[in-house]
């Protein structure tokens, strides 16, 4: 299978993003400027300030012409990963619910945190079992999940929390420790924490590692076949 | 012809706004007492030529309506 990595003017994780998915399949990079998703089977919104993070995080981002076409795919399906900077562009997008506020501590925190599995077998953590606990590293100022109650009530019923951060670790403030959340079907996910730099024995964790092979075992599965 | 516009935009009431509690607590640390409730937001001046597209720019761009308030004013 194949990845797209987004990149925008000051995206910076484009690359472990493109390594990370290149340890389960193929990746390639897709410009910001450009309409063409040159035919992937699963597009990752990766981190960084995209623009600037001019005005709000995000925000300027989803009005690339690469997110027309990222909005399009999405809707008709498409598997859509975003992390950090990428779960800001794609929450501004409205592809996926709720916003990012700062974290409570003002602070910009990079720090490996625990994560639990609130929910396996999902495109994104079919590799993964429920209950599971993942360190990855998050590292960010504005991480803070936040949505309107009634949204929030919705979210939660429709079982679209599929990480949570474990006890104790929920460093910036996020509403119920949400630390990951997926859209209404399933195809499209945004975390804060970083699994693109939890891939390799080396940096202290693989863990991150599970959502690429969960979004390959998925295309393989059902996609590619 | 275009007109000055202000437009002014705070986090909703009851959204954590650390930055306004930051400040809240910076002022009387350099002796100012008696303030409260101090939020901050951000302030965007523009020219516009079609002041009716003001709200519209507001809930597509300026402000992230889930989260923020806007007002706008003339100047």
């Amino acid at each position: 299978m194949r990845f797209g990595v987004l990149r925008f003017p000051g995206t910076c994780d484009e690359v472990d993003a493109q390594l990370a998915c290149e340890r389960v399949g193929e990746a390639v990079i897709l410009w910001h400027g450009d309409r063409d998703l040159q035919g992937v089977d699963a597009v990752v919104v990766p981190g960084g300030f995209s623009y600037g993070d001019y005005l709000r995080v995000g925000a300027i981002a989803r009005f690339a012409p690469i997110m027309e076409s990222v909005v399009e795919y999405a809707h008709a399906g498409g598997i859509v990963l975003g992390i950090c900077n990428g779960f800001q562009v794609l929450c501004e997008a409205g592809l996926l619910p709720g916003a990012l506020l700062p974290n409570k501590s003002l602070r910009f925190v990079c720090r490996q945190v625990d994560l639990v599995v609130e929910r396996g077998g999902t495109r994104f953590t079919n590799a993964c079992a429920e209950g599971e606990r993942l360190s990855i590293p998050a590292k960010h100022t504005t991480g803070c999940w936040y949505a309107p109650p009634a949204l929030h009530e919705r979210v939660e019923a429709n079982g679209q929390v599929l990480l949570r951060y474990a006890p104790g670790e929920n460093f910036n403030g996020s509403l119920a420790d949400v630390a990951g959340v997926c859209n209404e079907a399933g195809n499209v996910f945004g975390l804060m924490p970083h699994p693109e730099h939890a891939v390799d024995p080396l940096t202290g964790s693989v863990d991150g590692l599970k959502l690429f092979e969960s979004i390959r075992d998925h295309v393989t599965a059902h996609v590619a076949a | 012809m275009s007109t000055r516009y202000r437009v002014l935009v705070r986090p909703k009431a009851g959204i954590l706004d650390p930055q306004g509690q930051a400040v809240e607590r910076a002022l009387p640390a350099l002796g100012f007492k008696g303030v409260a409730n101090v939020h901050v937001g951000r302030l965007v001046e523009l020219d516009v030529d079609d002041a009716s597209r003001l709200p519209e720019m507001c809930e597509k761009l300026l402000a992230n309506p889930l989260i923020e308030d806007y007002e706008i004013v003339e100047s």
